[in-house]
């Protein structure tokens, strides 16, 4: 059997998608700058594209930027947001400690820069507190970015709350909504967010394509100088086929998003009751606040990529945040936000699951799993300290 | 994360796990907040490895690296263990990626600290010194 249960690093490209895509390629496959009737059917296909990714984020068109990514998306809200600060003379920017990558390498170079950033606590259950914002707000604020829905753990937080707080003060609010878009519903204007940054391969479209959301009214500076491009604010010739894959991905996940969120939380609590029976295994980040279909659990006394090899020989396809698979000596800076100590972050597994999951697959996973926890124990010199009461 | 068929053998089958109750050396080397311990137990008669077994918490490469090294030293004699290097741990696994070439220099350290271990419960003095010397402690 093979159990893809790895969704939040990256999702099948549904056959819809995929068909909507291929005329990109063959027919339609005219350069949207171009006056004649090729190169306009594609400018069609962009500007249709653009108002359905506004549509499901109750958003209009034109504030829609296409990017190649969440990436991208990040780097640009965050520098943008920071160079209209900088030019009133506001150099402070407050995120949380449990951000992603592409939002925290983006602040420590901006902190080289002279910006003051300040990260707030998560907790450990995973969730920023509004009043901490609100304690941290000052009169050089120049931006709050905090991300919607955690990738590794899968807390939602709570974003209304964090961008009424901002619109009252007055300072700019970016989330990264990566993980969040097409999995839960998202409205830019009742949840007072300027800048959005979206990723199609996180809802079963193609990889390497996204969007930003910037709200009418706030500046936003060029990204990539070279042409007319996404109102001139990022040039170089659109990806259409991708960018037409994202629209289809969003309509297909949006639409059928309850249904979807019905299905894929099922299947997250079956797992979450199955795993919280092992001894000395935890659920990582609040139960209640999180995404449909994010597991996160440490097992202690193993480590991570071991179970992961064990996972892979009988093709189960999971994450797991050790060092051994960040690719450091830490592990994962999200758990460690936690307030986990190191050696119990070392031990946490991923598991991900889309409505393209069934129960026969997570009741492998509850089968083959304990198992090879209970094997990797068996060899652990740190496990025999913990049964010894060390 | 792309490992040799020996390393995943090494790690899916691991030779000598387990623990030897009258082990004449116990070695610990690593600590959990790096995520590696490995813990190799010797049992030596007439200066021969006559058994040895680990126990290992960490990842494929240190379960792989530690099977590996317990191989490696068996039958051996006690000098003859004291050889063994990292790179020598890493050329029979076939390679470890990079990040992981600290998983072998783990084992020899592991061997080092048990073999440490069998002479301060054997009060060898002569031979102690020449294994503080290569514990490098």
């Amino acid at each position: 059997m093979k159990v893809y249960a790895d969704n939040a690093a990256t999702t099948v490209v549904s056959k819809e998608v995929v068909n909507a895509m291929l005329p990109c390629f063959t027919k339609i496959y005219g350069n949207p700058s171009s006056v004649h009737t090729i190169g306009q059917e594609a400018a069609i296909e962009l500007e249709n594209a653009r108002s359905t990714i506004g549509k499901w984020l109750n958003a209009e068109p034109r504030e829609i930027f296409f990017t190649s990514g969440g990436t991208e998306a990040d780097n640009w809200a965050i520098q943008n947001a920071a160079a209209i600060g900088a030019k009133k003379n506001k150099r402070h920017i407050i995120s949380s400690r449990f951000e992603h990558h592409a939002v925290l390498h983006t602040l420590n170079k901006l902190e080289k820069q002279g910006f003051e950033i300040q990260l707030l606590e998560v907790y450990n259950d995973g969730l920023v507190r509004p009043e901490d914002l609100q304690s941290a707000l000052r009169e050089d604020t120049a931006l709050v970015t905090i991300m919607y829905a955690n990738n590794e753990i899968g807390t939602v937080q709570p974003i209304s709350q964090l961008g009424k707080i901002c619109r009252d003060h007055g300072v700019i609010f970016h989330t990264d909504a990566v993980q969040a878009v097409g999995h839960v519903p998202i409205d830019v204007k009742e949840e007072f967010i300027d800048l959005l940054s979206l990723s199609a391969h996180k809802f079963h479209g193609p990889k390497g394509v996204g969007a930003l959301y910037c709200r009418k009214g706030l500046p936003l500076n060029v990204f990539i100088e070279g042409g007319a491009q996404e109102r001139g604010k990022r040039g170089g010739t659109e990806n259409i086929p991708s960018i037409v894959g994202m629209a289809v991905a969003l309509e297909q996940i949006s639409r059928n998003m309850e249904r979807n969120s019905d299905k894929v939380f099922a299947l997250h609590n079956t797992l979450i009751e199955a795993l919280s029976a092992i001894p000395r295994s935890r659920l990582n980040g609040s139960r209640e606040k999180r995404l449909p279909g994010i597991v996160n659990f440490c097992f202690e006394g193993i480590e991570g990529e071991a179970m992961l090899l064990m996972l892979d020989a009988l093709g189960i396809c999971a994450s797991s945040g050790s060092a051994c698979t960040s690719g450091s000596l830490d592990p994962s800076h999200v758990l460690l936000a936690l307030g986990l100590p190191h050696e119990i972050a070392h031990g946490s597994l991923r598991m991900s699951f889309s409505e393209y999951n069934n129960k026969e697959e997570v009741d492998y996973i509850i089968e083959k799993l304990p198992p090879i926890i209970q094997r990797l124990r068996s060899m652990s010199p740190v496990w025999e300290k913990i049964e010894r009461g060390e | 994360m792309a490992y040799s068929k020996i390393v995943m053998d090494h790690f899916e089958n691991p030779r000598n796990v387990g623990k030897i109750m009258d082990a004449d050396g116990i070695g610990e080397v690593g600590n959990a907040v790096c995520g590696d311990i490995m813990k190799i137990y010797l049992k030596i008669e007439d200066d021969t490895i006559s058994d040895v077994k680990f126990n290992t918490f960490g990842c494929g490469a240190a379960i792989a690296a530690s099977s590996m090294t317990t191989e490696l030293i068996k039958g051996k004699t006690v000098d003859q263990a004291l050889q063994l290097t990292n790179k020598a741990v890493m050329e029979a696994l076939d390679g470890l990626p990079p990040v992981k070439h600290h998983c072998s220099v783990l084992a020899e350290e592991a061997v080092k600290a048990a073999i440490d271990d069998y002479y301060k419960k054997h009060n060898n003095k002569e031979v102690c010194g020449a294994s503080t010397c290569a514990t490098g402690k």
